[in-house]
Order: C-alpha cells, then sequence, then structure tokens
C-alpha cells in the first residue's frame, strides 16, 4: 500500500465513522459535530482526486457556513436540550432488515457498474480554466450570472420569511 | 496520482497538528498542574461573573438564523470570485463586466438586506 492510498483509507475512516457517529448521536447538537467531521473527511478525499477547488468550496462553504446554519438550525429548535430518548424504538429490527435488503440489492448493481476510468490527469491549471469557463460566453458566463440571480432570491426569501414583523 | 503531490499539504497538516497540539495542552495541563480546592460557588457554570440564570441550553432567536443565512449567501458569492480572480489579468474587458454584473445584482440584495434592518440587531 502506497503512502498515498494510507492517506485514502484513512479519510474514508473518517468520512463513513464521523458519518455513523452523525446518525447514533442521541443529542442532536453532537450529531451536527460529527457531521461537521464527516465534512472534513470529504474535503480531504476532494484533495485526493486533486480536485482542490471542490476541497476549497467544501471547507467555505460546507464547514464553514453550512454547519453554521445547521447549528443554529439545531439551537432554534424547540426541545433540543431535553432528554433525546434511546436511539433504538421497537421498528429497529423492521428497519435494520430493510436496509440489509436494499444493501443486497444495491452491491452487486454498483461492483458490476462499467464506471468511467480517468483517461488524462487533472490539468495543472484546473482553476484558471475554471476562472476562463466561468466568463466565457461560449461556456458558464450565463449560469455564472443566473447564480447570482439565484442567491439574490435566496436572500430576499430569507429576510422576508425570517425577519421578525414590526 | 504520485505521492509527492501529498508534499504540498504537509504545512496544513503541521497546522492541524499544532493545533491539535495548542489545545491538548490546554486540556490536560490544567488537569495536571493546576491546584484544585473545589467549593460549590467555584462549581457554578461561569458566566461571564454572574450568577447565572435559566437553563444553559435553551432556544435562540431567529434572528441568529437569518445572519447565518446571509453569511452563507455571501460566502458564496466569495466563492466565485476565487477562480475569476486567477484569470483576471488575462481576461478581457467582458469579464470584468460579467464579474460587475454579478456583483451588482448581489448588490440589489445587499441594499435590500440593509433597508429592510436584517443587519440591524435591536429591531
Amino acid at each position: 500500500m502506497t503512502l498515498i492510498q494510507a492517506v485514502f483509507v484513512l479519510f474514508a475512516i473518517l468520512t463513513l465513522g464521523a458519518g455513523l457517529f452523525t446518525v447514533l448521536s442521541r443529542h442532536l447538537f453532537h450529531a451536527v459535530l460529527y457531521l461537521i467531521l464527516s465534512l472534513v473527511g470529504v474535503a480531504g478525499l476532494f484533495v485526493l482526486l486533486e480536485a482542490e477547488f471542490l476541497a476549497g468550496v467544501q471547507v467555505l462553504i460546507y464547514i464553514g457556513a453550512i454547519s453554521i446554519l445547521i447549528i443554529f438550525a439545531v439551537m432554534l429548535t424547540r426541545g433540543m436540550a431535553r432528554n433525546p430518548g434511546p436511539p433504538l424504538n421497537n421498528q429497529s429490527l423492521a428497519a435494520a432488515v430493510i436496509a440489509g435488503l436494499f444493501f443486497v440489492l444495491l452491491a452487486p448493481v454498483i461492483a458490476g457498474f462499467p464506471w468511467p476510468q480517468a483517461t488524462q490527469g487533472v490539468p495543472a491549471d484546473a482553476i484558471e480554466a475554471l476562472g476562463r469557463s466561468l466568463v466565457d460566453p461560449n461556456q458558464f458566463a450565463l449560469p455564472f450570472e443566473l447564480a447570482s440571480v439565484m442567491i439574490l432570491a435566496a436572500l430576499i426569501g430569507a429576510i422576508f420569511i425570517a425577519r421578525e414583523k414590526r | 496520482m504520485p505521492d509527492g503531490i501529498l508534499l504540498e499539504y504537509v504545512p496544513i497538516l503541521t497546522l492541524i497538528l499544532v493545533g491539535l497540539g495548542i489545545g491538548g495542552v490546554a486540556l490536560i495541563a490544567p488537569q495536571l498542574l493546576a491546584p484544585k480546592r473545589p467549593s460549590r460557588r467555584k462549581q457554578l457554570p461561569y458566566e461571564s461573573g454572574m450568577i447565572p440564570i435559566g437553563p444553559a441550553q435553551r432556544r435562540f432567536p431567529v434572528k441568529f438564523y437569518l445572519i447565518a443565512l446571509l453569511f452563507i449567501l455571501f460566502d458564496i458569492e466569495i466563492i466565485f470570485f476565487y477562480p475569476w480572480a486567477l484569470q483576471v489579468r488575462s481576461l478581457k474587458t467582458l469579464a470584468l463586466v460579467e464579474m460587475g454584473l454579478f456583483v451588482l445584482i448581489l448588490l440589489i440584495g445587499y441594499i435590500y438586506a440593509w433597508r429592510k434592518g436584517a443587519f440591524e440587531w435591536e429591531r
């Protein structure tokens, strides 16, 4: 096993392990903290794929902003601090059976799927190319401008809904 | 992917390790070094020196959520600047105009947020 594979295994364990704890945490707030750890693992996987820009987006948007939003959402939730009750209920067995069956169904499909192989490496100036294509009218200039309209819509919607009425 | 690319991330790894180290030492050192003479008052939760009132975990006002949402939206705006800024010297006027339009549309939202008092805490 090369060093890079070892690092990959480390990040995979981090992502999956933290994801598991996210689901199993009894306290909603702890679940959010584990979710952030899992997102850190995903950022590491992006780095290993040489998708540095995506890794940066992952850190800035997901770890930096979305997780804060989720934390605020948890803190706004009524009864967050109350005893959350046992993590299992009487439907656990049925859920486990169905999830297991779904896994049995899905696993051969994923294993047998002809995943495409990358034919060429990541170009060294991938981020520069992204910057060029964002403003190139023949490529992504229109989606780029539309993105600002979407952010504007989200901003106005957020203010309209969340602002306290006077 | 060659192993050599990992070398580029040694500074980040170092930063993470130093951060964990400082945090770990700050947690462990007082356990070993600090004198412990607990009293009832000392063991109260610390609330900036005041006597703590009410439960520690209670619902937060929705204002915080609005601030977080505004933060996300402008965070997303900033992320678009990075690839553009790397190329800005080699791009033509059109690219500048397009970024100007992008910012202008968001500026409308900014002015709307400002006029609606979204940045004011006491309202």
